[in-house]
């Protein structure tokens, strides 16, 4: 297990890349944007981004806005 | 006009253009189904969005791509919520990631009682969007001075406000907004101030490119009646300002002929 922050949270996580993250915490890959230590993390490269203790993640997606 | 011309009657912004000059938030809606619904009776092609943290907890809860798609709008991100320069990249980096697109709205707010931008902050953000490769369009206070120095550094478009975010106060400003029309080389959009869809109109016929609105439509009783009254009074208030208005006469002018009178 790996302790990161994650969207402000600190959290316990199994998952050891960004592919295997997403889907632990079941969200679709598609609709998001990563930022992983403040750098954005591009959809093609979710595979080979390591997960390590501390790593400070970013997840969002688009809401209502004006 | 005829119905051809309208149908081409378009404008552009950073080189893609657009037939609808009415662009809809996403915001404040019951639900997205109805936020959809509403988009759709505007006849808007873009839609403004906000970034934000997903639900962790629950991230199987509705999401607005799944409403309000991509492939029938463009989507337009927002940078509500940041307040400096730096939280403005950060925030569209992300959204030029998640939705693959960098025209982007900027808008950099101060006093949470007004919403009033922070100029100063504003065009410090736009010159670290620009050389990130955005096109701009920003969210901007009625200022001729500020807009001229916002298309100096490269803003894709104006966006004075017409009256404060959310408030349906209507045109307060056809003055200042009119100087900016006249002086601007890039697209002039009235965003924010709006509140029904007369205004609308006097916004077009002040000369704007297009109008941004989210409350007028959502906060309406039958927000979808509201957005299709905004479609209508965009197009008509584009339509008397290519048009151009008769002069303004003291007295009457009779519209009968008075000669052969019986």
């Amino acid at each position: 297990m790996v302790k990161i922050l994650l969207n402000g949270e600190e959290k316990e996580v199994a998952a050891s890349n960004l592919t295997a993250l997403i889907e632990e915490i079941g969200l679709d890959g598609r609709k998001i944007a990563v930022e992983k230590n403040l750098e954005i993390v591009p959809r093609s490269t979710y595979l080979a981004t390591q997960i390590a203790n501390g790593d400070r993640l970013e997840i969002v997606h688009f809401v209502g806005g004006g | 006009m005829d119905d051809q011309s309208l149908l081409n009657e378009t404008w552009t912004v950073a080189g893609r253009t657009f037939s609808s000059r009415l662009i809809v938030g996403t915001g404040k809606y019951k639900d997205y189904a109805q936020n959809a619904a509403a988009a759709r009776a505007s006849g808007a092609e873009i839609v403004t969005v906000a970034v934000r943290r997903v639900n962790l907890t629950d991230p199987n809860r509705p999401m607005l791509m799944d409403y309000v798609k991509q492939d029938e709008f463009t989507y337009l991100p927002n940078t509500a919520g940041c307040f400096t320069g730096e939280d403005a990249v950060r925030t569209l980096r992300l959204a030029r990631e998640a939705g693959g697109w960098n025209l982007v709205k900027l808008e950099v707010l101060s006093d949470p009682k007004t919403l009033y931008p922070d100029m100063e902050e504003t065009l410090r953000s736009l010159k670290l969007l620009v050389k990130d490769g955005f096109d701009v369009m920003v969210y901007c206070s009625d200022d001729p001075v500020y807009a001229r120095k916002l298309e100096e550094a490269g803003a894709a478009a104006i966006m004075p406000l017409a009256a404060p975010i959310g408030s349906g106060l209507g045109i307060q400003n056809p003055v200042t907004l009119r100087i900016i029309i006249e002086n601007a080389k890039v697209p002039v959009l009235v965003d924010a101030g709006v509140g029904t869809a007369s205004e609308a109109a006097e916004a077009m016929e002040l000369g704007c490119d297009a109008v941004l609105m989210n409350t007028a439509i959502a906060e309406a009783k039958d927000p979808i009646r509201m957005a299709r009254a905004m479609k209508h009074a965009v197009i008509a208030g584009r339509e008397a300002y290519l048009a151009g208005r008769m002069p303004r006469k003291l007295y009457a002018d009779p519209s009968s002929p008075l000669a052969g009178l019986i």
